[in-house]
Parts: C-alpha cells; structure tokens; sequence
C-alpha cells in the first residue's frame, strides 16, 4: 500500500483532483463503450422483429 | 482469390454467422477476463504501485493514459487491416469490423488526449501542451473523425465500407510520417521539454500493473467491438434466413 | 515494350492537354483559389496586427498555411465536372491505366493551382514583410511542396466525387494528412530566414513528393473506381 491512510489515497499528494478527475474520465469513456452498444442491441432486435411480423402479416 | 497458405478460420471469419456465433460464444469469457484485469490493474495501479519520485502521484494517471494511447493506435492499424481484407478478399465481416473499430478507436483517442492534458496539468503547469505525443494523438483523432465522417456521408453500406478502407490505408500509411515530422517540429521549437512517459527504465512494481491495464484494456475494447460487431452484423444480415430464424427463436 | 511506353507517354499528354484546355475554358475557377489565398493573407494583418516585425515573425507559416487552405480548395473541382457529365465514367471503363490518367489529371490541376500560388507567393511574402533572405526558401518549398499536396489532396477528391456536399468533407479528411508537408515546408522557410542549411528540408519535401507520386495516384484510382461504381 502506498498510502497510509483513506484520506492520504483520496487526496493523491495533492494531485487528487487530476488522478481522480482522469479515472472519472476513463470509467465513462468504457462504460458508455459498453452499454452504448448494448443498448443498441436491444434496439436493434425489436425493429429487426418489428419488420419481420410485419412481412409476415402481409404474407 | 483461392489462398492455400491462409488458414480455415480465417474464411469461417467471413461467414457473418459463423462470426455472430463465435462472437457469442466469446463474450462472456471476455467479460470476466477483461473487467478483472482493469479492475485488478486500477487498484494496483492507484494504490499500490509506488508514487514517482519526480511526478508524485500524478503518475498514476500512467496506467489509464498509456493504455488508451497504445490502443488507439492499434485499432487504427486493425480499422485500415479490416478495410484492406474487405477490399482484397470482399469479405463482408472485415467491412463490419472496420466500421465498429472507427467510433471506439476515436473515443479512445480522447481518452488518451484527455487524460494527457489533465496530467499536464501539475506536469508541465498548463492544461495543453504541444508535446510531440499529444500531438500526434490529436492528428490520429483527426484520422479517425475523417474515417467516420466519410462513412456516415455515403448511403450505400459497401460503397462506404471501400471508401473508408482506401482512407484508413492512406491514413496507416501516414501514420508514421506524420508521427516523425511531429516529432521533429518538436524538437525544433520545444528543446529538452520534460516528457510525460519517458522514463529511464521504470521498476517492476510500475510496469507490471501498467502491463496489466495494457491488456485488460486490449480485452476490454475488444469486447466492446465484438459487442458492437454483433449489431452491425444482425443489421446487414437482416435478410438472411439465419437472421430470421434467430429472431423469431428469440421471441 | 517501346510501344507501350510511347503510348503511356501519349495518354498522359493526352490527358493533361485536356485538362488544360478545359481549365483555360473555366476561368473563375483558375482565379478563385488565387484570390482566395490572396484574401487570407490579408486577414491576418487585419485581425491580428500590422507590426511588420511581428507579421515577419508569422509570415513562413502564415503563408504556408494559406497555401495550403487554398489548394485545398481548389481540390473539389478535380473530378467533379468529369464526374458531372460523365466523362469520368467513360475513362474508367476504358483500357488505359487509370495510374497514368490520374497523374496526368493531378499534374495539370497542379500547373493551373499550385504552380500559380509559388508563383503568387513573392508577392503576399513581401506584404507580410517576409526578409528577403527567406524568398528563395519560400519558393522551393513551395514548388516542392504544392505537388505532393495536389496528389494527397486528389485521393480526397477521388473519394468524395460522388457526395453531394463533399467540399467541407475533403477537407475533414485531407487536412491532417497535410501537417507533414506544412511542417517541412514552414521550417524550411524559416530555416531560410536564419541563413540555415536548406538542402536537408528540401530532400525531405522531395522525399514525400516521391512517395505521394509512387502511391497517391494508386489510392486516387481506386477510390475512383468505388466513388464511381457505387
């Protein structure tokens, strides 16, 4: 552990806020790579089906 | 083009549904994989590795920076890979990949470019630099935006797929031209600047987690391809039987 | 073997009197990215100061970039009235090496543009108070210079011929492939105003020029063929 205590791991020597600010950063770039596709998926699937009844409405 | 010297994979790859099975099956194990090495990497990385005796803790911002910068490069190399298999081969799936790789590739450029100005910061004491790698990275965004600009712009799917594969390969091909002009503009106008991540050999206790990062990063991103991959798949495919077949399973 | 190459030789002059003949024939469009450079360089002066020592300070790069803006410009027109009245069409289906008829295309597009602006250039340095030293700088590196942008700058044509609104694309995708050129050929007007050794930029620009007219011309073909089939 390169910290003593909770407060020491927060604070990051003074530089807290860039070290923090920079995770926050990266913890929304990958989950918005992860859920954005995800999302999409199930967007994608319910046209997909949306279409395919209607062809077979019209069939 | 019949060529012996490939393996079998590769042209099973070709097959949209054969990809959309293996991709299936993959996830799940990519998932574990790659949330428990960023994860693992992220706490070592933030709490235990040693602070830099030069940066402090602001180093620490090592292990999300360098990651981000090495795959933004390397999914441009796989972005201009893909289109040129589409092209030679006209494989419908390398179009695909090429296609998903441009939007996760760009916003892992500004990652990188983020996470540089913000540890530019308590480094340099300004929040932009025109330090050689951030620029370069910046023109790799440009790259990037470009590629995605010139897909969006054209309606026709295959026509846009070969557009973006001839500019990607244009584009790889400058890559390292514009990387050593940069370079030396830099040195040219900034003599001796202190550089972010140059350092004279670092400590196991550093580079391991950084290792770390780096490939759970890889796996990560590469899941989120796949993930990304399997929409543009069903999309195209849509009129195919094996398409219909799974979604009128599913229901 | 001699034939061919006598009738390659033929194609490309072929091609390139055409080109001519025609760019003669739209005048505006010859004059426009001189005026446009023109306009730019003015701008500066204007919005940003008009210390003569200050402008001299800015003046390699400044006129390189506007160099480059304006034949940026100029690029959209390449292959678009080819492409209008179809006549674009008609050379891809042809036999002739599409290599060869891009080159000829991009050297009389180049004659009529960047030829024109190395030729301007003189002129706009002396306003911006360029010290005369960095002249002959200026001008090679131009003349080395405008060429490999042309040809860059071709492949961007090439790909965005058939989109309606191409002309703030070409540029998205262009001008990054651009910096290279633009770092050189500033430095080495810079490098000319110090009284510094020039030949290392000048071998620099020539080695891109070389490259960009090996490879370019290729990617332009290409990109032709698929801007066109689809």
């Amino acid at each position: 552990m390169a910290f003593e205590s909770f407060a020491d791991f927060l604070n990051m020597g003074g530089h807290g806020l860039y070290v923090w600010l920079c995770y926050g950063l990266g913890l929304l770039i990958v989950v918005a790579n992860l859920l954005l596709p995800m999302q999409q998926s199930k967007q994608v699937i319910r046209e997909l089906r949306r279409r395919l009844r209607r062809e077979e409405g019209s069939a | 083009m019949a060529v012996k010297w490939l393996p079998r994979w590769f042209f099973q790859l070709a097959s949209p549904r054969w990809c959309y099975q293996i991709t299936g099956m993959l996830i799940p194990w990519f998932a574990v994989v790659s949330i428990t090495l960023v994860v693992l990497g992220t706490i070592w990385g933030l709490a235990f590795a040693p602070a830099d005796y030069q940066q402090g803790n602001s180093f620490r911002i090592i292990y999300l920076h360098v990651p981000a910068a090495i795959l933004a490069q390397s999914f441009y190399m796989l972005m201009a890979l893909a289109g040129a298999i589409g092209l030679i081969w006209k494989m419908k799936v390398a179009d695909m990949v090429a296609k998903s790789v441009a939007p996760i590739g760009a916003s892992l450029a500004v990652l990188a470019l983020l996470t540089g100005a913000i540890w530019g910061k308590p480094t340099w004491g300004s929040w932009w630099v025109w330090d050689a790698r951030l620029t370069s990275m910046l023109v790799l965004l440009f790259l990037y935006l470009g590629v995605i600009a010139l897909n969006s712009a054209i309606e026709s799917e295959t026509t846009a797929g070969q557009a973006t594969a001839v500019l990607s390969l244009v584009g790889l091909v400058n890559i390292p031209i514009i990387k050593y002009s940069v370079e030396w503009w830099n040195t040219l106008h900034q003599p001796a600047s202190f550089k972010l991540t140059e350092k004279p050999a670092m400590p196991p206790e550093m580079w391991v987690p950084l290792l770390v990062m780096v490939i759970g990063f890889y796996t990560l991103f590469g899941l989120a391809l796949m993930l990304r991959l399997r929409n543009e798949i069903l999309q195209r495919e849509r009129r195919a039987s094996w398409v219909r077949d799974l979604l009128s399973v599913k229901a | 073997m001699s034939n061919q190459q006598t009738s390659f030789a033929k194609l490309f002059v072929h091609t390139f009197k055409r080109d001519l003949v025609l760019a003669f024939r739209r005048k505006s469009e010859l004059v426009n990215p001189l005026i446009f450079f023109l306009i730019v360089v003015t701008l500066f002066p204007i919005g940003v100061s008009p210390e003569p020592q200050f402008l001299a300070e800015l003046a390699p790069g400044l006129l390189w970039v506007a160099a480059l803006l304006s034949t940026l410009l100029s690029m959209e027109s390449l292959f678009k009235a080819d492409f209008d009245d179809g006549s674009l069409e008609q050379l891809l289906l042809s036999p002739q090496p599409l290599f060869m008829v891009v080159l000829a295309k991009v050297s009389a597009h180049w004659l009529m543009s960047g030829l024109a602006l190395t030729l301007v250039a003189p002129v706009l340095a002396v306003m911006l108070f360029l010290p005369a030293e960095g002249m002959p700088g200026l001008m090679l590196s131009l003349l080395l210079g405008t060429p490999t942008l042309s040809l860059i700058g071709a492949i961007g044509a090439a790909l965005t011929v058939g989109l309606r609104r191409g002309g703030v694309l070409i540029s998205l995708l262009v001008l990054p492939l651009y910096i290279p050129v633009l770092i050189f050929g500033s430095s080495a007007v810079q490098a000319a105003i110090t009284g510094l050794p020039l030949g290392g930029y000048f071998a620099l620009l020539g080695a891109l020029l070389a490259l960009a007219l090996a490879l370019a011309p290729l990617a332009t073909g290409a990109a032709l063929r698929i801007s066109v089939s689809g």
